[in-house]
């Protein structure tokens, strides 16, 4: 299936290569450069292209270029979903999927990507498994290595490899046994230039932090379950109990791990929880343009909208902006063209207002179209869907663990046109 | 590894950075990559180079651990950044036996990497791993045969085979999946082997873990997925273990579970006209509903129409729906595939949720998940409509996702849409990326063809565009606008006009062609303008591209036939650029057209007719998707992505027009009654079962559904219970229902029926269908006759193994034996004589041809009395048995109206004239030619009131004569059969 794996940088270096079968020489990550230079931007190269002898299958991860060499018919998405995995090992092993990272502990690398794959066909991609089989670097434990010389290569045999539950690791023990889940909601929405929802949704997962000793078995159950319309879940979770009871009922992964992620159907209303009033215009024949955008919140029961940023992509032919925030900062990439507006909390009692004058390249027809803005902000505290959680039992364990639920709602998607 | 770098530095000719003792500094390394790259190749066997691997080879050869440890992690460090360090192979070999085992790893990884290149040397390590093989704990011996087997090293090959042989046996699934993992990587050394691994594959593909189910499979995918007949048996099996499988195994098995299904089960959807009412069902019920009772549903669509859903079918369809939920998009994927290609239309709808889904994952998941979706979202389009919004485009989405976004929006428009697409398409149609607007035109366009209501407005709309600033936006929007006014020409001539006022501004070849041709083509439509614009355009013709001046000279050709009093001169000056020109396309168009048009002494017939040559009807070009039957290609896959057929793709095949027999698929379950542990059983507790069903089961549609309800509801009820030990529960419940599917199902009678005496471990895979030269393996051919002989017999039933299948012949003392067919010459090649063996006596067994119930009073039991029938030696001799058991007496007792299969002969006893009285009974002897099938023979039984129907089903024992025959006779008989399709076997 998979045949090699290149890693490289932005700058077309290609820092590490692996390969399952047979050496792929280097040369053939020339198709993917020529293609990458075709599609200008990163994000539009194609994550599959095809040379006369291989299939290339790529992903852009954290500035990484992830580039898997196939040599016959397999499910693109099989592929893509695997280095998707590779690169999330990377991020939880070393903290980040960086290529200072990777090349720092470049032997790790190399253990791990033999022990994902044999032959081409994934192997053990579960991260406790692959915890146990290599230890993941830290501080004391290479101090410790270089004094003892001993390695990070685990002597003991994985053992979750072979049992039903290959996502825990047996004879887990914690002196503070905790259970922690957040709920957090993303809002997906466009905004039409009359301020109407075109279009929102909300996306959801619970994120989990479990240390609990030996083999707990978990039941977590909602006030209301119907709200979801769409589950995704780890595979620890029972299917045919969620099914005809709707509780989530599983032996969880030891420490974080994604429990479920979760559509909230769109048909039903999704609370907006701010408001954009915008005015951007170019004047034609002279060389300036108004910009004018006032964030204000809307009634979100109590809680305050926090952490709000926005970015606009201004046209090509805005050469730089002079502006006044009433409230935060914002910069302007005269090269990149991009407008961030770091806002931070809003208070309803003076609503933050960012307003200009927009500088044209001289000559230039002025930009047909108006950007759109792109709106982040956060609100603490609150599941926008309505979600909550009942309880939370523990079965199979003596001990009573401490449980914590949190609830958070970001902007996903958030687009308001202009 | 600080050192390694500085040595390419100096090579690329940077001195200065050659001192630095740290790894370097990122940008430094950035600068210099792209050269590091291509030099690396020439640089590896540099004196510099070697020097360092000294170094490293002193430290390998040490007695420190650590030190080995250090030097191992630098030789890693450079192979990972493509370094070649192949010289300090035999430094490195040399501690494959080492103790510390991260050493040992890296020792593996070098050792897998270079014992190609290196391959004499690579042999010394070999007796480590086979030592490795024989170690007590598991997870040794895995890792000692993945390793082995990965070493590509050709003379290796037969210890790989037998290494991966007695690992398939091996007690711990790991060692098994590890087998299962081995046996590509042998093949793709040496495909020779295939044969011998096709066998490990079959007894793999019998294990019944879920570690090995997805290894197995992915191997079987790689050596021989042609092979399909080798899943039967273990269809049932794989479907019910599915959901426990690793995500990565499910792809493979579900794929290939697909391709299974489209050979073995007919089309859901082959019955059109109640197709468009599920639809609609679909339509107005909501999803919830639909999903909750697709089996009630399938059941009720079952009693109105003829079509009835193999329960395999729908055994798989139902297990791999929970599967849609994963978190992996690559199993939800091939559940969406799986469910496009199999289920019923009425059912596809419920992977649309799903799919939706993965649109918020990461951007090339949502490229292959919406190319899919593309190709889906043609034929049902009613599945996406409801996530309509959900394709909605945003400014921050690259360009190719965007594009693939408004495919689908275009794919899904219709005329309760289409207002609301379009109003999202004028959004778009100003955005800053122009290769979008410029796709978003075309969209736009493909709405107006496909409903004709929006034709206007978006027509206007187009038109309103030829007025926009960027001239790509206008040259694609001139380009649409021709395609669409060829639809309806004569009432568009203002926009006609409009465009013609264009050519003096638009540059784009493209849209100065499509202009030139729209004017030709409908010059009679503006009659005044038409020679104007050939008059600039023959001013300017030497500047154009090629493409337009092929277009000036098709304009100036149809306005000389059309207008030739304004435009004769301005034509023969065209023409004569045209002639001189530097392209030799645009000159022979020239010197082609000339003739044509220009009548002259010389030219032929063909001057008559140039006027409708040139302005014949043109149909209207049909602007459709070009994700337009894509789908032949199996979705999800490569070669869908690229349409294209990649390397190893394997086709989709269409539905078969009847259905294969479904009874291969069912399994012996031994000494499992009730899901009571299936390991290790030798009872034959399964032929009872059989047994029992045998009488009953005429294996009717109507019966099947039954079943299949049982099923659902057992299984339903089994939800309630604990849910502790999943997997072991999961299994309890696949072996039930693999019981109840071989004893509810079972036709009897049918050939090639998979009731497998032979087996006593369920466990052990029934025999391969090839003859292999060890003597202990029985020909399929004889396999299955046999099984119907177990099947209808309970008293042959194997408490063995087999020469007790042919009771009483197998105690015969002979040296070797045949069995000869004895019911009809048309298997025996050439009659030559042979002696036949007097039929040896064990028990014959009787069997009821009539009850006394059901004969009222009158019981009929029959037997094969095993004797030739005198007359004909081509039948089967059976004694039957009368008894009246009645108060009256009996009269004319004889058969009449038989009902056989062509070929089949029946010789009916003599009608009994004498009375049979009550108590007394008959004994006649009839004979019946089977002609070699096991297929029943019907008739009637009457008496002077009534008509008894009556069948005799002949065991295909009782269709062979015991033949005697050496050794070598056999053989030779054996060669002329070809591969065992004969029906005689050695025994021991």
């Amino acid at each position: 299936m998979i045949h090699s794996l290149f890693l490289i940088n932005c700058s077309g270096d290609i820092f590490l290569e692996k390969h399952w079968k047979s050496v792929v020489s280097q040369s053939v990550c020339d198709y993917f450069f020529e293609a990458q230079e075709k599609a200008i931007d990163v994000e539009n190269v194609p994550p599959v292209i095809s040379t006369p002898h291989h299939y290339l299958i790529s992903i852009y991860r954290d500035k990484i270029f992830f580039v898997s060499v196939i040599q016959s018919e397999v499910p693109p998405l099989f592929v893509i979903e695997f280095l998707h995995r590779v690169a999330d090992t990377f991020q939880d092993y070393f903290g980040e999927c960086s290529e200072t990272a990777i090349k720092d502990n470049v032997v790790i690398v190399y253990e791990l990507l033999e022990e994902m794959l044999d032959n081409g066909f994934p192997l053990a991609t579960e991260s406790n498994i692959l915890k146990e089989l290599i230890k993941p670097p830290t501080i004391l434990r290479s101090v410790v290595n270089s004094i003892t010389g001993s390695s990070n290569v685990g002597d003991t045999l994985p053992t979750g490899q072979l049992s039903n539950i290959p996502w825990r690791r047996a004879g887990v023990k914690y002196t503070n046994n905790e259970a922690y889940f957040d709920v957090v909601e993303e809002i997906d929405a466009i905004i039409d230039k009359s301020g109407s929802t075109v279009f929102a949704e909300i996306q959801g997962v619970i994120d989990s932090c479990i240390k609990l000793s030996g083999m707990p078995d978990l039941s977590l159950s909602f006030m209301n379950p119907r709200l979801l319309d769409d589950v995704s879940f780890h595979p620890c979770i029972r299917f045919k109990r969620w099914e005809s009871e709707r509780v989530l009922s599983f032996i969880p992964p030891d420490g974080n791990f994604r429990l479920i992620s979760y559509r909230v159907s769109s048909q039903n209303l999704v609370a907006i929880p701010v408001y954009v009033k915008h005015m951007i215009s170019f004047k034609e024949n002279s060389s300036s343009g108004r910009f004018d955008v006032t964030i204000g919140p809307k009634q979100n029961m109590g809680k305050t909208v926090e952490s709000v940023v926005m970015t606009v992509h201004m046209p090509k032919a805005v050469l730089n902006m002079n502006l006044t925030a009433t409230q935060g900062s914002y910069t302007f990439d005269p090269v990149t063209k991009v407008l961030t507006w770091d806002v931070g909390k809003i208070t309803p009692q003076k609503l933050p207002n960012l307003k200009g004058l927009v500088n044209l390249q001289s000559g230039a027809p002025k930009p047909e179209e108006n950007p759109s803005l792109n709106i982040q902000f956060k609100i603490q505290q609150l599941a926008i869907s309505g979600l909550k959680v009942n309880r939370l039992d523990m079965y199979g364990e003596k001990y009573k663990p401490f449980k914590g639920v949190k609830y958070i709602t970001k902007a996903g998607k958030f687009q308001v046109r202009t | 590894m600080a050192q390694d770098k500085c040595h390419l530095i100096t090579q690329v000719g940077q001195p200065q950075v050659s001192h630095c003792a740290t790894p370097l500094p990122v940008q430094e390394s950035l600068a210099l990559g792209k050269h590091l790259g291509k030099a690396l190749p020439a640089v590896s066997p540099s004196p510099a180079a070697g020097r360092v691997h000294d170094d490293l080879k002193e430290m390998l050869d040490s007695n420190k651990d650590s030190l080995k440890l250090e030097a191992m992690k630098r030789i890693v460090a450079m192979i990972a950044r493509g370094k070649n360090a192949s010289d300090l192979f035999p430094a490195v070999v040399k501690n494959v036996a080492c103790k510390n085992i991260e050493v040992k790893k890296l020792v593996y990884v070098y050792l897998v990497r270079y014992a190609e290149e290196q391959q004499d040397l690579a042999l010394l390590s070999i007796s480590t791993f086979q030592r490795g093989l024989k170690d007590p704990n598991q997870l040794i011996r895995a890792s000692a045969l993945r390793v082995l087997s990965s070493i590509r090293v050709p003379i290796i090959v037969p210890i790989m085979m037998l290494a991966i042989k007695e690992a398939a046996s091996d007690m711990s699934p790991y060692v098994r999946k590890t087998a299962a993992h081995a046996i590509p990587k042998l093949y793709s050394l040496d495909s020779d082997q295939k044969d011998q691994l096709i066998e490990v594959i079959e007894k793999l593909l019998a294990d019944k873990t879920t570690l090995v189910a997805g290894s197995v499979v992915m191997a079987f995918e790689e050596v021989c997925p042609e092979r399909i007949d080798l899943i039967h048996k273990n269809y049932r099996k794989l479907c019910n273990l599915l959901i426990d499988v690793e995500e990565w195994g499910q792809v493979v098995i579900i794929n290939m579970l697909t391709r299974y299904a489209r050979t073995q089960f007919l089309s859901p959807n082959q019955n059109e006209s109640l197709l468009e009412e599920s639809a609609e069902k679909a339509f107005y019920g909501s999803e919830e509903e639909d999903t909750k009772e697709p089996k009630a549903e399938a059941a009720s669509l079952a009693k109105r129409k003829p079509y009835v859903m193999d329960p395999d079918h729908r055994l798989l369809l139902r297990n791999t729906k929970p599967l849609l939920q994963s978190r992996n998009a690559a199993v939800v994927m091939a559940v969406a595939q799986l469910y496009f290609h199999l289920a019923p239309k009425a059912e596809v709808g419920v992977i649309a949720k799903a799919l939706v889904r993965l649109l918020r994952s990461h951007r090339s998941v949502q490229y292959v998940v919406l190319q899919n979706v593309a190709t889906m979202s043609i034929k049902r389009r009613g599945m996406f409509e409801p996530y309509l919004k959900s394709f909605y485009i945003r400014s921050t989405d690259p360009t190719q996702i965007k594009i693939l976004k408004l495919e689908v929006l275009t794919n899904l428009a219709n005329e309760t849409n289409i207002s609301t697409i379009l109003r999202e398409f004028q959004t778009y149609i100003r955005s800053m990326d122009k290769d979008f607007v410029a796709a978003t035109i075309q969209a736009i366009g493909r709405c107006a063809t496909n409903i004709g209501k929006v034709r206007d407005t978006c027509l206007n709309g187009l038109v309103q565009l030829l007025s926009n600033r960027d001239e790509l936006v206008v040259a694609e929007s001139v380009v649409v606008i021709k395609k669409l006014l060829q639809m309806q020409p004569a009432q568009h001539s203002e926009i006609i006009k409009h465009m013609a006022k264009l050519t003096d501004n638009i540059q784009v070849p493209m849209a100065r062609a499509s202009i030139l041709w729209l004017i030709g083509e409908y010059c009679e439509h503006v009659p005044k303008i038409a020679p104007d614009v050939l008059r600039k355009m023959a001013k300017s013709f030497t500047n154009e591209e090629d493409i337009v001046k092929l277009q000036v000279i098709n304009l100036a050709a149809k306005l000389y036939l059309t207008n030739s009093k304004q435009s004769k001169l301005l034509t023969q000056y065209v023409l004569n650029l045209a002639k001189y020109d530097q392209n030799y396309d645009i000159r022979d168009r020239a010197r082609f057209i000339r003739q044509l048009i220009v009548p002259t002494e010389k030219s032929g017939a063909l001057n008559k007719y140039a006027k409708k040559l040139f302005l014949a009807q043109k149909p209207a070009p049909i602007l459709e998707s070009s994700f337009k039957d894509r789908d032949h290609f199996q979705l999800g896959s490569l070669s869908h992505l690229l349409n294209a057929k990649a390397v190893g793709y394997q086709e989709l095949p269409d539905w078969p027009d009847e259905a294969p027999d479904p009874s291969v698929r069912n399994v012996e379950v031994r000494g499992a009654p009730q899901g009571a542990g299936c390991m290790g059983g030798q009872g034959g507790s399964v032929s009872e079962e059989s047994g029992s069903s045998s009488s009953s089961s005429s294996s009717s549609g109507s019966e099947e559904e039954e079943e299949e309800e049982e099923e659902g509801s057992g299984e339903q009820s089994e939800d309630k219970e604990e849910e502790e030990k999943r997997p072991k529960r999961k299994d309890k419940e696949g072996s039930r229902k693999a019981a109840m599917g071989s004893a509810g199902r079972y036709p009897l009678g049918k050939r090639g029926s998979s009731v497998n005496p032979f087996s006593l471990n369920p466990a052990v895979t029934p025999p391969p269908p090839q003859p292999i030269p060890s003597s202990s393996i029985i020909s399929t051919s004889l396999v299955t006759d046999l099984e119907g002989l177990t099947l209808t017999d309970t008293s042959l039933t194997p408490a063995v193994s087999v020469p007790h299948a042919l009771p009483g012949m197998s105690r015969d003392p002979c040296p070797s034996w045949g069995l000869q067919v004895g019911g009809s010459a048309s298997h025996t090649p050439a009659p030559r004589p042979r002696q036949l063996l007097s039929p040896a006596f064990g028990a014959v067994r009787t069997y009821e041809l009539l009850h006394r119930m059901a004969g009222e009073g009158l019981s009929v039991e029959y037997c094969f009395s095993r004797r030739p029938f005198p007359g004909d030696p081509h039948m089967v001799a059976v004694h039957i048995q009368i008894s009246n058991n009645t108060d009256a007496e009996v009269k004319s007792l004889r058969v009449s109206e038989p009902k056989l299969l062509s070929g089949m002969r029946i010789q009916e006893f003599p009608e009994i004239g004498t009375r049979l009285a009550p108590g007394d009974t008959a004994n006649v002897v009839m004979g019946i030619d089977f002609c070699d099938s096991t297929q029943a023979a019907n008739f009637q039984l009457c008496t002077h009131t009534r008509h008894f129907y009556v069948s005799i089903q002949p065991p295909v024992g009782e269709l062979m004569a015991p033949v005697f025959m050496s050794e070598n006779e056999f053989k030779k008989e054996q060669g002329e059969w070809g591969t065992g399709t004969g029906g005689s076997q050695p025994r021991r």
